[in-house]
């Protein structure tokens, strides 16, 4: 176990050394990062200021050292458009966009189980048959879509739900349908899957032929063992969430992490760009971690297979 | 050997893969037609679409559905210009499928080519390629176009390059995994013990192996580009006006959502529609191809 996580553990960094040095060669894509950084109407002396005080000006290797140093200080610089240091902007946003992201997280399951559960049992059944198109719907629908329908019939025709902004308990319900609604069909998929597994095991007939109950077999077992698959893939949706967020926050205007990353591309803040695209993929990486290390601690047989095919 | 080899070698000798893609195709026959409905319309635009997607009239500003203005049926109502939203919508996926496709061309290309020499070679190439692509899946796909294009700029070329560069990994891992399988065959050794070149046998004996699994990615990203192009251009980061898009008209639904409700309708239905067709083929084919998902 140890020698496993410890080998994660750096294959982990790695990522997280390959992502900074990405996003450090994307910015230089760009032939002069100055005149990316520099602000909307910037005069030549601006830019050469900023060339200067951020050491554009130096070899890319001197550069590159510089820009390592300070993530590892956790100094993102400091937005040149709000004149304020970047960490404490994402920091006045971040819990908008967590609290958004776990309200989709929480909706997602409490639906998604339970459909993935009665589309278990009932295969076949006119249940079934209803449920399953809204899954695949769920799948396809674009988040940004399910967003403007929502608002068009909910806030603009019936006006029970605030269309935009985050105000009270309200103002999170629609946009934490649209985000979550691919996660609610991931979920009932995948428990769905799960549930028709472990209804064919032969401890299901042992518990049955012992004259238990189905349901007191469903609660008891079925769903227990079903949930192995759950546990990681919240960890995996947890961070598509976060991700996905750029967009479901533009269409309902919520003060979040996403709705900054596309301000910021607007006004050509491109160090708080910068430091969205870092922060997410470490969120990302994290979260992916997690998810390999509850995989091997809830299922041993999972890491084992891992192991074989390295 | 094993049982995944195994599962490729049988199919391998009953037909050729393209032919059972084709031949699994037909059994999904309305998922195809809509589909094919799709791409006809995106190819046939200026054939069949009623007026010309650009024009703008302001008489006929936001008009609903079925308004006739000067001898004009806008079928689908008009947006803040004056434009007739069927034409755009017309239009608009001619971009939205030409930009998707050839995004998955690209990425296809680079990723199946760098998996299958990762695959085959093994040692330094393996390892170098194989960590890029660990790397580059490590960052949330969205984040990697989003920062893309903010450096590059928005614009039609741009946003292929962003879908292009940033999806590749997924084709090389599935390349990578098959053509290590593929190599190991029995056949493949005697072609290299025989004297085949490494060129030959890569293009001629691997490649057409490992075909259908990627036929089956492409296919399921072919819809997530869709989504992708759409959710950019939403942003203002993809298709830039007035050139239609289906995102970039969503966008400005958004904002006459009170008052026109069908411009933020049409074409939302639209996309749904062809990423559902899309998803289903995918996951139809996926099913009945990939060995990976045969055995299950």
């Amino acid at each position: 176990m140890t020698s496993y996580l410890i080998k994660r553990l750096l294959q982990s960094l790695f990522a997280v050394w390959g992502v900074v040095t990405l996003v450090f060669l994307i910015l230089q894509l760009s032939g002069d990062p100055a005149l990316l950084l520099a602000p909307e109407g910037a005069t030549g002396e601006d830019i050469a200021l900023i060339r200067s005080q951020l050491g554009l000006d130096r070899s890319m290797i001197v550069q590159y050292g510089h820009y390592f140093w300070d993530l590892l200080h956790f100094d993102l610089g400091r937005s040149f458009v709000q004149e304020l240091p970047v960490t404490e902007i994402i920091a006045s946003r971040i819990a908008y966009t967590l609290y958004l992201a776990l309200a989709a997280l929480v909706l997602a399951f409490c639906v998604g189980i339970p459909v993935g559960i009665i589309t278990g049992i009932y295969r076949g059944k006119w249940i079934e048959k209803i449920l399953i198109p809204f899954v695949l719907i769920g799948q396809s629908m674009p988040t940004f879509w399910t967003g403007i329908l929502m608002i068009m019939f909910f806030a603009v025709r019936l006006g029970v739900l605030p269309a935009s902004g985050a105000d009270g308990f309200s103002s999170v319900i629609m946009p934490a349908i649209s985000l979550g609604a691919l996660s609610m069909a991931t979920f009932a998929r995948i428990f769905r899957t799960s549930i028709i597994e472990e209804l064919n095991k032969d401890y299901v007939r042992a518990a049955r032929a012992k004259g238990l109950s189905f349901f007191r077999i469903l609660f008891l077992h079925i769903i227990r063992n079903a949930s192995i698959p759950l546990i990681t893939i919240s960890a995996l949706e947890l961070a598509m969430l976060l991700a996905g967020a750029v967009i479901v926050e533009t269409v309902f205007a919520w003060p979040g992490l996403g709705q900054l990353t596309v301000q910021a591309i607007e006004s050509r803040d491109f160090l708080i760009v910068q430091a969205l695209v870092l922060l997410g993929s470490m969120v990302y990486i994290f979260l992916n971690f997690i998810a390999d290390i509850l995989y091997s601690v809830v299922d041993p047989r999972i890491k084992l297979r891992g192991a074989e095919h390295e | 050997m094993n049982s995944e080899s195994l599962e490729i070698e049988r199919t391998l000798t009953k037909k050729s893969p393209l032919l059972s893609v084709m031949k699994e195709l037909l059994k999904i026959w309305p998922l195809c037609l809509i589909f094919g409905v799709c791409i006809l319309s995106a190819i046939l635009a200026p054939l069949i679409a009623p007026m010309d997607p650009d024009a703008q009239n302001l008489l006929a500003r936001l008009k609903p559905p079925g308004s006739l203005i000067k001898g004009q049926v806008y079928w689908l109502g008009s947006d803040q210009l004056g434009r007739d939203l069927l034409s755009r919508i017309i239009y608009g996926g001619r971009i939205s499928i030409f930009i998707a496709f050839l995004s998955v061309t690209v990425s296809t290309s680079i990723g199946s080519w760098l998996g299958l020499m990762a695959g085959y070679y093994r040692g330094v190439a393996e390892t170098v390629i194989m960590r890029i692509v660990d790397i580059v899946l490590s960052i949330p796909a969205i984040l990697l176009a989003i920062i893309t294009v903010a450096v590059l700029g928005p614009g039609l070329q741009n946003l292929i390059i962003v879908l292009g560069l940033t999806r590749w990994p997924r084709y090389a891992r599935v390349a990578y995994g098959q053509s290590i399988s593929v190599s190991k065959m029995n056949y493949i050794k005697s072609a290299r013990f025989t004297g085949v070149s490494t060129s030959r046998i890569l293009w001629r004996h691997i490649f057409p192996n490992i075909v259908a699994p990627l036929l089956v990615v492409a296919t399921l990203e072919f819809g997530l580009m869709i989504l992708f192009e759409a959710g950019l251009s939403f942003l203002g980061l993809g298709v830039q006006p007035p050139t239609a898009s289906w995102g970039s008209i969503l966008s400005i639904g958004r904002n006459y959502m009170g008052i026109a409700w069908w411009i933020a309708t049409f074409p939302g239905i639209c996309l749904f529609f062809l990423v559902l067709s899309v998803n289903m083929i995918g996951d139809y084919l996926r099913d009945r191809i990939d060995p990976r998902f045969k055995k299950r």
